[in-house]
Formats: structure tokens, C-alpha cells, sequence
């Protein structure tokens, strides 16, 4: 009975393994992916309250992804992810609120939605720069400090609504759009992962004075981490704004920056499996604890509790499932190991 | 003939203390030096001296004429000079073929908008930081953990990968701190033989810091004795042994009784 359950399991597995090492798995997938999308928000087939809550799962994925690149990947603890979505969403909607022609904002859109990014990699460029002197808590504060100072700024700035926010966009994220967003943040984020750069990250996590030593140059993998994390709060940011059609700058304090590291902390770090799934479990599952009103803020922070105790790594802490490998690695590392390549004798 | 590393009047002063004083070391190719001395002698000062962890307070580094002081450290190691720690500072969490891996970052050719998309270069030169690490583990006989966790290597295996992963940055000069701290009689001597080889095979010169006089009479050709940041002696190995500064050194003085 086990064996042949045992039997199952292991066909199984090996039609999955050859399924996702298939080249053609992922735009097969992504396509399929964009296609819903597409089609639930033309015909309507889901209704407007479900698309939403997809919406924001897809937009908390980019969130708690491009996180985890700093929290998790590169071993250091950001308060301020939250500031960095407030610029690319600012931004954004200043663009297709005030700049752009009225009536092109849709045409313009994913322009609006890159310039928020890019925005926002400007100012972590910024924040990058004091992550040369200060590590660990002392960097919090730092990332903490800079929270502060743009919701400061935006409540000060009369022009853009200070802190009455601002509000005149068209509802122009759409899920297909989001969907795009997010699979282009998660495969960009992947991408740097696996490369020399990525590896460059993962070293200052573990021993920095070494990996300087190993000709690691940590100020440019700092820049390069920070920038490209901020870029995709940016992203999400400007998605964000153009959801919810309204954004104040109390929409972006600690408590969302806090809801981030909540969800990269219940993925599990340096994970981004465990990063969709965080983000996926967290806005779902606040959803469905909607009718439980105030209890639901009680409930939630139970969960996590629990979670941290049985689980403390978070879902996935430090492990990637293969689907999210690049094929490349997960083909050398069958090929390495079938080949058992003796060593040189030669060697002492 | 130019040395390959020329260090004069090098001097290392924390607040008041004095760790490396007036040190001065011409290093020719291929040659094999030993740093000796008691605790706290100041010979790991050095090596952080010239690998830009510390700044020195005075004097130069020269690497083939090209002064080091002031350069960071990612920068040195490009510039060719390679280490390993008293204490192993691998990176744990990470495979052995990361680690490797990671050591080729002065070499990659590709530009970061390369990595983020996967194009260009990235493919071949990828394929070329693995091929290269996977056969440099190969050598070393690690090729068959390359996937796992380098914390859960022995001790030996993480000394071993330790240089392994410093010889990935491709160095001209090779900095070993207490290669054989912690090891038995045995491995010493396996130790020697793969530093002799490592020699022959990369074409590297080596600097060690050492405790073990075993190991260093045997292999160095050449011997430096510091004490208190001061440089006492710098003779042969055999000279070194009877050498009365560096007796004091290490026993005391000599008292009539």
C-alpha cells in the first residue's frame, strides 16, 4: 500500500520535473496567466469586488518580492519600503492627474506606472548611500527615518493635496495590467538573484568584510539591491494609486511598511516562492476575516504568532521551490551530478 | 626584477597602540613566506594592512608597483591578492560552488541591466564563472559536495574550500592566515603538501601566518619574526631557530640561575 503510494508520488514528480524543466512551461503559464486576466476583466466573468482582491494580491507580490531582495536576500532590516511606494505613487498620479493630456492617461499608463518606479529608484539610490557606513538595526532606524521624512514632505506640499491626499485618477489598473507588473518584477527580481550580482547580495548577508575581501564590491551590490527594490515599490506604488483611484500620505506610513514585512516574514526570507505565497496568504486571508470587523486584528496577529512559533523561518525561510530556478541552474545541477567527475589524483 | 609585493616602513598605530611598526617586506615571485611570532604580534594586522581592511598610518604597499594603500578591498583582490581567514569566514548559508562562485565577481563582464534581463553576455559568461568553478572545486576534490550547504562540510573540507575560493579570484598573491589552526599532525602534512602543489599549479607566491613550526620550518623559504609590531628577525628557517631575538620572543629571556 505505502510503496505504491510511494510509486505514485515519485511518476508524479518526475512528469512535473519534466513539465517545468520543458522550456516552454513558464510562457506557457505566464500566457495562460495574462489571458485570464484579460478575459475576467473585459467580460466581467469575476465580479469587480474579486478582481480587486486580485488586484491587490498582485500588488502586495511586488511589494513583499522586491522586499525580500533587501530584508531577505541581502540580510538587512528596511522600514521604509512604504516611502518608496509613496513617491512611484505620487508620481504616477501626478502625471496622469495634471501632466498628461487629458484623455491619453490610458495610452500613457504604463509610462506613468515606469516614471513612479523610476522615481522611486532615484531616492533609493539615496537611501543606498548610507547603507555603506551602517548595517543591521542601525540601518532600520536610517530606512525608518526615511519613511518619516516623505510622508513630512507630502503632508507639506499643498500643491499635490498635502494631507488631504489626492484624488482625480481613472481606475487604470486593471488586472491584466497588474498581472503584467507583477510577473515582469518577479522575473526581474529572479534574474539578479541567479546572477553574479544576486550571488554578490546573498554574500554581504553572510559575511560582508569577507565577501569585500572575495572582490565582492558591496557598494555597488548595495546600490544595485537598493535600486532595483525601490523601483518595484515604485511600480506597485503607482498600481496602487491608480486602484484605489485616491492616495494620502497616511496610506503610507509604518503600519503599511509594517503589513510588507509581515508578509515577507510569512513567506519566509530570501525566498521568492515564499514571498508570493506570504503575500498571497496575508491579503487573502485579511479578506476573508473582513466579517469578523475589529476581531480581525486580533486574529491575524495570532496567526503570525503561531507561525513564528512552529514555523520560524517563515512558509519557505530560505528555501526556493525549482519552478522559480532559472532552468539553467536546475539543468547543471542534474548534469553535475549524473557525470561524477573524478578528481585529478595529482591534487594532495 | 620588479618584487611582486614591495611593503616599506609600514606602520599601524590603533589610538595609541603601536600593531605594526616599520615593517618593510620585498616579496619575489613564486616565493613562499612565513609569518611568524607570538599572539598578538601583529601578523594578521599585517595581512588586513595589505588586503584594505585597515588603512595604514604610514608607508606603502606596492603590488608589481601599484600602491595599495587606499585602495578598497574589493579593489586590491581584483588587483590580484587573494586570502583566507584565521577564522573561516566562509559564507555558510550559501553552497560551495556559490562560494566559488562568488569569488569570480571582480571578473564578471557583464553589466547589471545584463543580469537583471538575462541577455548579452550574461548567458556566456555565466556559463563560464560555473564551468570554471566546477572544475577548480573538481581539483580540490570538493566538486562532489558542490551543492551543499557550506556549513555542513568538516572542518578540514571548509579549510580547504577556504582556499579553494580564494584562488578563484585568480591571484597572483596568495595570503593564508593559520591554515593549520586546528589541525592534527596528519592533516599538517597534508596541509604542506597542498601548499607546495598550489605553488607548482597556480603560479602563485604565498605569504603564510603560521604557529605550527612544523609547517613553516618545512615549507617556507623564507621566515619573518614579529613581536609587538616589531620586525625581529627575517632570515631562513634554519637561522631563525637559533636565532637569540626570537628565542626571547617566544620563551623569555635567558636568566642565570
Amino acid at each position: 500500500m505505502i510503496s505504491s503510494v510511494k510509486i505514485i508520488y515519485r511518476a508524479w514528480l518526475t512528469c512535473w520535473h519534466m513539465l517545468t524543466n520543458c522550456k516552454y512551461f513558464w510562457p506557457a503559464v505566464l500566457s495562460v496567466g495574462f489571458a485570464f486576466c484579460l478575459a475576467a476583466s473585459v467580460f466581467e466573468f469575476l465580479d469587480l469586488y474579486l478582481q480587486l482582491i486580485l488586484i491587490y494580491v498582485g500588488i502586495n507580490i511586488i511589494l513583499a518580492v522586491s522586499l525580500n531582495l533587501i530584508n531577505g536576500y541581502m540580510g538587512e532590516f528596511s522600514i521604509g519600503h512604504a516611502g518608496f511606494m509613496a513617491v512611484g505613487a505620487y508620481v504616477a498620479s501626478l502625471l496622469t492627474v495634471y501632466v498628461l493630456p487629458p484623455g491619453t492617461s490610458s495610452v500613457f499608463f504604463p509610462l506613468a506606472i515606469l516614471a513612479g518606479g523610476v522615481g522611486a529608484a532615484l531616492i533609493g539610490f539615496l537611501v543606498a548611500i548610507p547603507s555603506f557606513k551602517t548595517r543591521g538595526d542601525y540601518l532600520a532606524i536610517v530606512t525608518l527615518a526615511f519613511g518619516m521624512i516623505v510622508k513630512s514632505v507630502l503632508e507639506n506640499i499643498d500643491a499635490i493635496g498635502g494631507p488631504r491626499g489626492l484624488l482625480g485618477m481613472e481606475k487604470l489598473t486593471t488586472l491584466p495590467w497588474v498581472f503584467f507588473w507583477t510577473a515582469l518584477s518577479v522575473w526581474v527580481i529572479r534574474n539578479l538573484v541567479y546572477s553574479n550580482f544576486g550571488r554578490g547580495i546573498l554574500s554581504i548577508r553572510e559575511d560582508e568584510t569577507a565577501s569585500d575581501l572575495m572582490s565582492v564590491n558591496t557598494r555597488q551590490v548595495k546600490m544595485i539591491a537598493f535600486v532595483v527594490s525601490s523601483f518595484f515599490a515604485g511600480i506597485a506604488g503607482g498600481l496602487f494609486a491608480h486602484a484605489l483611484q485616491f492616495i494620502n500620505p497616511r496610506m503610507f506610513d509604518i503600519l503599511k511598511s509594517t503589513d510588507i514585512l509581515i508578509m515577507v516574514y510569512l513567506g519566509g526570507i530570501a525566498s521568492i516562492s515564499g514571498s508570493i505565497i506570504g503575500a498571497v496568504i496575508y491579503t487573502i486571508l485579511l479578506e476573508i476575516m473582513r466579517p469578523l470587523g475589529v476581531w480581525r486584528m486580533v486574529f491575524m496577529p495570532l496567526l503570525l504568532v503561531l507561525l513564528m512559533i512552529y514555523r520560524p523561518r517563515g512558509i519557505m525561510g530560505l528555501r526556493e521551490a525549482r519552478l522559480f530556478m532559472p532552468l539553467r541552474d536546475v539543468v547543471t545541477e542534474k548534469f553535475w551530478r549524473r557525470e561524477d567527475k573524478g578528481a585529478d589524483d595529482a591534487t594532495p | 626584477m620588479m618584487p611582486l609585493l614591495e611593503i616599506s616602513r609600514l606602520t599601524h598605530r590603533f589610538a595609541g597602540l603601536c600593531a605594526v611598526s616599520d615593517f618593510n617586506l620585498a616579496v619575489e615571485p613564486q616565493e613562499l613566506i612565513g609569518i611568524i611570532g607570538p599572539n598578538g604580534a601583529g601578523k594578521t594586522t599585517v595581512f588586513n594592512l595589505i588586503t584594505g581592511v585597515y588603512r595604514a598610518s604610514e608607508g606603502s604597499i606596492k603590488l608589481e608597483g601599484e600602491e595599495l594603500v587606499g585602495k578598497t578591498s574589493h579593489a586590491i583582490t581584483t588587483s590580484g591578492i587573494a586570502r583566507t581567514f584565521q577564522n573561516i569566514r566562509l559564507f555558510k548559508e550559501l553552497s560551495v560552488l556559490d562560494n566559488v562562485r562568488i569569488a569570480h565577481y571582480g571578473q564578471i563582464a557583464y553589466s547589471p541591466a545584463e543580469a537583471l534581463l538575462h541577455i548579452g553576455r550574461f548567458r556566456t559568461e555565466e556559463k563560464r564563472i560555473v564551468t570554471q568553478a566546477l572544475d577548480l572545486l573538481a581539483v580540490f576534490k570538493l566538486d562532489q559536495s558542490a551543492h551543499e550547504k557550506a556549513k555542513i562540510l568538516p572542518y578540514g573540507l571548509q579549510r580547504r574550500l577556504e582556499i579553494a575560493r580564494a584562488l578563484a579570484t585568480n591571484p597572483k598573491l596568495l595570503l593564508l592566515d593559520e591554515p593549520a589552526a586546528g589541525m592534527n599532525p596528519n592533516e599538517i602534512t597534508k596541509l604542506m603538501d597542498l601548499i607546495r602543489w598550489i605553488r607548482k599549479t597556480f603560479f602563485v607566491t604565498i605569504i603564510l601566518i603560521e604557529h605550527q613550526m612544523r609547517l613553516v620550518m618545512n615549507i617556507c623559504e623564507r621566515l619573518v619574526v614579529l613581536d609587538f609590531g616589531m620586525t625581529i628577525a627575517k632570515r631562513m628557517p634554519s637561522e631563525i631557530q637559533i636565532n637569540p631575538k626570537v628565542l626571547e620572543a617566544y620563551l623569555g629571556e635567558e636568566v642565570a640561575l
